[in-house]
């Protein structure tokens, strides 16, 4: 008999640890100017430092101290006066100096917390992640095991080595054990890592992709018997590379655990693999031996010591968080949940907010943005926001609610920017935009559609107000379409002594 | 006449009169080197084609009437354990054979600009571990006063080409007294600068915390020019201290001791030091007095933990430093037949590659950082350093600059201690203190000691970035020295050509 989601958690009390690294987005690695552009050909971005030559030294990126302050800052931590650097020693091929320069027990910010919101059975809940530390580390390189079946070093027939990755900045955020999240610890999971995520993306840091490896998440579970207060033996499953996977593979590794203690065995504290096609874990390494590192301050780095001043001047340059934010947004546009979460989802919160800030029209800076351009978008796949700027989006609106434009006439105009035409203006002239509001010109188009269709007009004039509409048609498609159709009807009905 | 035997400042006078150009000097230099390095084994690579086209470099900008610094044209001797460009650079080791570095350490590249000749690299104890250079993996060095005596170490080879007339100036290094203790047993002027007072990039680590780049030459004031040209801030190490070089040339031009108060280290005197050693240090005393100095004693009552402590801080920093030597990347690879993985073929490397001495120091720092003793070994080596600091500081407040003599002995046998390692440790008694401290010294010739007529060596120490005031003393003391016995203490030493 074995346990499904549900009865394992009716069960069993899990307790969550999450370690998130994030590859900071500095133009240089974090000990040596070496770029740090992903995709580059294998060990193009090296040097005597990141390679671990003999005689070579490393130098603190400043840029990588300052976005590292910010996500303390962001995540309500207590900045250190004094941090250090300290050596971690173990030996791995992909380690050039075979210690990976971190921080150990003197990081940098230590003791933030970070609140994050999920909808529960009883409807939306705050749970409070606590933060032990954020600290600085430098990247390994990576390994490409060939020739075995597994794609591991064992096994393989030879592995090849990239060194482009060794350096690249790295910070661990490591939260305190997350106790009370009930059946809910992979939703905890997953909104925790996602509001971290657009933290980290507000405050420009990182480009915060799991798929390519920016944003990597650990997470750590183990399970007790509900109200033993009791600590279970944790597993580990790190390759968790989507926010959907960090609640799949929770959810899994719960049921795992649940299994096994259901069957009398107990867990092995190892790391473990998740199998995004199976949303199953397999084994790791093994941490029931806990390895020595040998820890020691990096004798090559002098501390690090912020002055207080400046890490004030970094707080007061902090973002809004971006979850209050979108309470706020939302409250201030008055949309519902389902139309906020389209805007998220499809990441135009920023823009949208930027096209009412150049005066747009709340509503139809939100309809503009997630219709016609994201159809666009769609179109050519790329992103809205690459098409059209919010300042062009913004003077479109203002014509269309001035009446100058149609929607039918601004979709063009759209097309024209988004062709490369030139602004909306250029787009209008060249293209001869113009809606026709010259109540003279109308009326002139409006008085031969009546004289083409007498007995539709002699219905409207007894009062058949619908019928109005194969004439205003008439009209629009005598203008060519260029005809404010809401005008026409008013011209017409009020010719017709229905105004 | 300028020749070989000339001092640095009398070749770069008689090269800027156009009287030698570098190239003369340079093939002098050579020939000197083919004639007598047979017996000497101070170089393990000669670049005579480097060292000739550089000369010519140097001579055409001369020629041109090119502005030139005060050592341009000058030969050089480079310990192997500093980076060099395409020259064969192993620090002593069978683990780098063949190494060729991509790149040039800073003080090579300060060296190269200076158009300063660079004739080869010398020998070394492996990796800088030793005080005898008999843990080369290349063969020792023998002493230029007695063929059958070690040079000390770990930088003995530049001393041996400095005092045998191979060269008129070298670099070495200085970890725990490794500049300074060959320099007083082959008659020479070594200096310890100020940790951070040279830059470390590109000299493979020792151990980092203690490891000092330094110049040897014959005189005080060759060796404040070869300083002056070597020192100061680099960005690429972070230790390296961002202030003006104290004007050391200016400080062995001042031949002036008069007010200042030079103090006498009680535990570094009497017992413990041969008699002929501590004759001559007396000597020295009454000729300082004579000068116009006042003499007070001091004691640093900790000095006596220093050499306990280093010999568990340095190995451990090692331990870390050479896990780099994996033979991955770079240098030896022992039994890759192919059908071994990785981990056996670094097994393999680094059992052919170490010397015993290397081994047992990583074997030493290892255990030392071992999670359970780190507190015990190196927490504790940690606090000794800072009472050694301490000791140093109270010190300074009753001296200018404090003295002592540089060895126990004068020159020992070769294989006399190299079966008995803490007899050979002893050796660095004396100047293991000031590189704990990370303060600067001097090793200043003072004469020969009666029993066995080897030369004997004052240690002068100055506070912290004060190096000018040990150039100051030595200078004086030199030049004292000078009239008392009418000619230079090498000037004793047998000429090995005609042997």
């Amino acid at each position: 008999m074995t346990l499904d989601y549900a009865a394992a958690t009716n069960k069993y009390e899990p307790t969550l640890g999450l370690e998130v690294h994030v590859e900071l987005n500095t133009n240089s690695k974090m000990f040596c100017s070496c770029a740090t552009e992903f995709g580059a050909s294998p060990n193009t971005q090296t040097c005597p430092v990141c390679l671990g030559l003999p005689g070579a030294l490393p130098v603190v990126n400043g840029k990588a101290i300052e976005s590292t302050i910010l996500i303390g800052l962001a995540l309500n931590c207590s900045i250190a006066p004094y941090s250090r650097f300290a050596r971690k020693n173990y030996f791995y091929p992909d380690m050039p100096k075979n210690f990976q320069t971190s921080q150990y027990d003197e990081p940098i910010c230590v003791d933030g917390y970070l609140d994050v919101e999920i909808e529960t059975d009883e409807g939306p809940k705050t749970f409070r992640v606590d933060i032990e530390r954020v600290h600085m580390e430098e990247d390994t390189g990576k390994s490409l095991h060939v020739g075995g079946s597994t794609g591991r070093i064992h096994g393989a027939e030879y592995s090849l080595l990239d060194y482009n990755r060794a350096g690249i900045p790295l910070v661990e955020i490591v939260t305190r054990i997350i106790p009370g999240t009930g059946k809910y610890a992979p939703q905890v999971a997953r909104a925790y890592v996602t509001q971290l995520r657009d933290i980290l993306r507000s405050l420009g840091v990182s480009d915060v992709k799991m798929e390519q490896g920016s944003l990597r998440c650990d997470a750590n579970v183990s399970l007790a018997p509900i109200g033993s207060g009791l600590l279970g033996t944790r597993s580990e499953t790190k390759n968790v590379n989507s926010l959907r996977s960090v609640e799949r593979a929770l959810t899994g590794e719960i049921e795992r655990q649940a299994n096994r203690l259901e069957a009398g065995m107990r867990i092995i504290q190892e790391t473990r693999h998740f199998l995004e096609e199976s949303g199953l874990t397999r084994p790791g390494r093994s941490k029931e031996q806990a390895e020595d590192y040998r820890y020691f301050p990096e004798p090559d780095l002098v501390p690090v010591t912020p002055d207080a001043k400046w890490i004030e001047e970094l707080r007061a340059k902090l973002p809004e968080n971006p979850a209050d934010r979108r309470k706020r947004l939302q409250k201030e546009w008055n949309v519902p949940d389902s139309e906020m979460n389209s805007l998220i989802n499809a990441e135009l919160v920023d823009v949208v907010e930027e096209t009412i800030k150049l005066g747009a029209e709340p509503t139809r800076a939100r309809t503009w943005w997630l219709g016609e351009i994201s159809r666009l978008a769609n179109e050519k796949e790329v992103a809205p926001t690459t098409l059209i700027s919010t300042a062009f989006v913004a003077e479109i609106i203002a014509l269309i609610t001035s009446g100058d434009l149609t929607d039918k006439l601004a979709r063009q105009v759209v097309e024209g920017v988004v062709n490369g035409e030139g602004s909306p203006k250029e787009v209008i002239e060249k293209r001869g935009l113009k809606v026709v509001s010259d109540d003279s010109a109308l009326m002139v188009a409006i008085e031969a559609a009546i004289a083409a269709q007498p007995d539709t007009a002699e219905r409207i004039r007894g009062g058949n107000i619908p019928a109005a509409g194969a004439l205003i048609g008439a009209v629009m498609k005598a203008t060519g379409g260029q005809a404010d159709a809401a005008k026409v009807r008013e011209l017409l009905l009020k010719h017709l002594g229905q105004g | 006449m300028t020749n070989i035997y000339s001092t640095a400042a009398e070749m770069a006078a008689a090269l800027d009169k156009k009287e030698i150009t570098s190239v003369e000097l340079t093939k002098a230099h050579l020939e000197r080197i083919s004639a007598v390095d047979g017996k000497l084994n101070a170089f393990l690579h000669v670049d005579n084609q480097g060292a000739l086209e550089q000369a010519a470099a140097v001579d055409a900008k001369r020629a041109k009437g090119e502005s030139l610094s005060p050592l341009a044209g000058v030969p050089i001797a480079v310990k192997d354990i500093l980076a060099q460009k395409g020259i064969p650079t192993t620090a002593g080791s069978k683990i780098l054979e063949g190494w060729r570095p991509p790149y040039d350490s800073t003080v090579v590249a300060k060296l190269k600009a200076a158009g300063v000749v660079i004739l080869g690299k010398t020998n070394m104890d492996e990796f800088a571990m030793g005080s005898s250079t008999e843990n080369s993996a290349y063969g020792t060095t023998q002493n230029p006063w007695d063929l059958t005596r070690t040079p000390g170490g770990s930088s003995g080879g530049s001393a041996a080409a400095v005092a045998g007339f191979e060269a008129p100036l070298a670099i070495g290094t200085d970890t725990g007294g490794s500049i300074r203790q060959p320099a007083a047993l082959t008659g020479i002027v070594g200096v310890k600068p100020t940790y951070g007072g040279v830059s470390r990039y590109g000299v493979i680590a020792y151990s980092s915390s203690l490891d000092q780049v330094g110049p040897f030459a014959r005189t005080v004031l060759d060796t404040a020019l070869l300083h002056e040209a070597i020192a100061g801030h680099d960005e690429r190490d972070s230790t390296s201290i961002d202030a003006p070089v104290p004007q050391v040339v200016a400080a062995a031009k001042r031949l002036d001791v008069k007010g200042m108060k030079i103090g006498v280290i009680k535990e570094l005197s009497g017992s413990g030091f041969q008699a002929g050693v501590s004759a001559r240090i007396n000597e020295s005393i009454e000729l300082l007095v004579a000068a116009g100095a006042e003499i007070v004693e001091v004691s640093c009552p900790n000095f006596e933990y220093a050499l306990a402590a280093y010999y568990l801080i340095a190995p451990s920093e090692a331990s870390s430093n050479l896990a780099r030597f994996d033979s991955m990347r770079y240098g030896l690879r022992v039994g890759d037949d192919g059908s071994k993985g990785a981990e056996e073929v670094m097994s393999a490397t680094r059992e052919a590659g170490f010397g015993k001495e290397v081994k047992r120091r990583i074997i030493l720092g290892t255990y030392a950082l071992s999670s359970g003793y780190y507190d015990a070994y190196y927490g504790s080596a940690q606090k000794v350093r800072t009472l050694v600091k301490r000791d140093f500081e109270n010190a300074f407040t009753k001296a200018d600059v404090l003295i002592s003599p540089v060895t126990p002995t004068t020159a020992f046998k070769i294989g006399e201690k190299s079966n008995d390692p803490v007899a050979m440790y002893l050796s660095d008694i004396a100047t293991i203190p000031v590189n704990m401290a990370g303060i600067g010294g001097m090793s200043l010739p003072v004469g020969l000691a009666d029993e066995d007529g080897l030369p004997v060596g004052l240690q002068i120490m100055a506070p912290f970035m004060k190096d000018d005031l040990f150039y100051r003393v030595g200078g004086t003391l030199e030049a004292a020295l000078l009239s008392k016995w009418g000619k230079p203490i090498l000037s004793n030493a047998p000429d090995l050509a005609v042997k």
